[in-house]
């Protein structure tokens, strides 16, 4: 069975939501702790949502200093698939990985709703199981989720289709050209702000055409991943 | 002792949410001097020995590492600052 991890730091939420979307997605949930030192053979890596470290100095900043994460670095630049979460995402951009960086949301409030996305690159590790353009629906909720980036690195990341989510409807937190979400050069390395591990499970999920809670947009985030690592 | 100070800040074409949160509520105390404010962040690195070149060395590649992240923030100084004597 393919083993996916998901770290939990200091301060960390959604570890235990994350685990339970691998195995509603048929694959094995593996937790990996802060402090360790070797990642347990998994075949991917989720850094989930939450407050690492209280969000001191900078959301990510000191999770991304992690013993775990020396070797989260190194196996991603040789292909591991990582998907980095809201807080994960954070802590993916202070590792560089991920270009741009989160501040705070321009309207400076905390945001807790459902939000559409188009998905704008369908060839990463995560979402190969999506349709080019396809529209979803997620939980968002964070108070530093506005993307930046310089003009040059967007123009880059435009050019190599590195945006792998934007927002519809409206930009819940003033990032950049309605980034929500981008990868690497590779496609292995996948971060966002929206929560699709809250978005797994028909009952519990965001309101959809099949009813209240019927969402289930997020599974394919973990299908894709199931599949990367099989093919 | 003596401290090494490290004086963090936004960028200037980065949004500073909370520099603005602030600038706006200046007028309502009636301080209406002030154009804009932009909020920074100010480390003291407490220093035992003597705070020579190599420790100065040290700060700097701390305030560039961790202390700040260079997509959204400029370190602006790192300086010694001796503890007055009591």
């Amino acid at each position: 069975m393919i083993r996916i991890g998901v770290i939990t730091f200091p301060g960390t939420l959604d570890d235990r939501d994350a685990l339970r979307a691998v195995r509603v997605a048929g694959a094995e949930g593996v937790p990996l702790w802060h402090a360790d030192k070797n990642l347990h053979q998994v075949d991917a890596v989720i850094l989930p949502g939450g407050f690492s470290y209280g969000d001191y100095l900078r959301a990510g900043a000191i999770a991304r200093f992690a013993p775990v994460m020396e070797l989260v670095i190194d196996q991603a630049k040789q292909g591991l698939p990582v998907l980095g979460i809201c807080n994960g995402f954070q802590v993916l951009t202070e590792t560089h990985l991920l270009p741009g960086s989160m501040i705070k949301n321009n309207h400076r409030t905390f945001i807790c709703r459902e939000q559409e996305l188009s998905v704008e690159n369908t060839a990463t590790a995560w979402t190969n199981q999506y349709a080019p353009g396809q529209h979803i629906t997620i939980p968002i909720k964070n108070q530093d989720g506005q993307f930046v980036v310089s003009d040059a690195q967007l123009a880059e990341l435009e050019a190599e289709g590195r945006i792998v989510f934007r927002y519809q409807g409206w930009n819940p937190n003033g990032s950049r050209a309605d980034i929500a979400g981008v990868t690497n050069q590779a496609g292995n390395v996948v971060g966002l702000m929206p929560h699709p591990e809250h978005a797994v499970e028909p009952g519990f999920g965001p309101d959809a055409a099949s009813g209240p809670r019927q969402g289930t947009d997020g599974l394919g985030f973990f299908a894709s991943v199931i599949k990367h690592v099989l093919t | 002792m003596a401290r090494v100070i490290v004086d963090v800040m936004p960028k200037p074409e980065i949004l500073d949410p909370q520099g603005k949160a602030v600038a706006s509520a200046l007028p309502r105390l009636g301080f209406t001097q002030f154009a804009g404010v932009r909020q920074g962040k100010r480390f003291e690195l407490e220093v035992t020995g003597p705070v020579d070149e190599a420790v100065l060395a040290a700060a700097r590649e701390a305030a560039t590492t961790l202390l700040s992240n260079p997509v959204i923030e400029d370190v602006v100084a790192v300086r010694v600052e001796e503890e007055p004597a009591k």
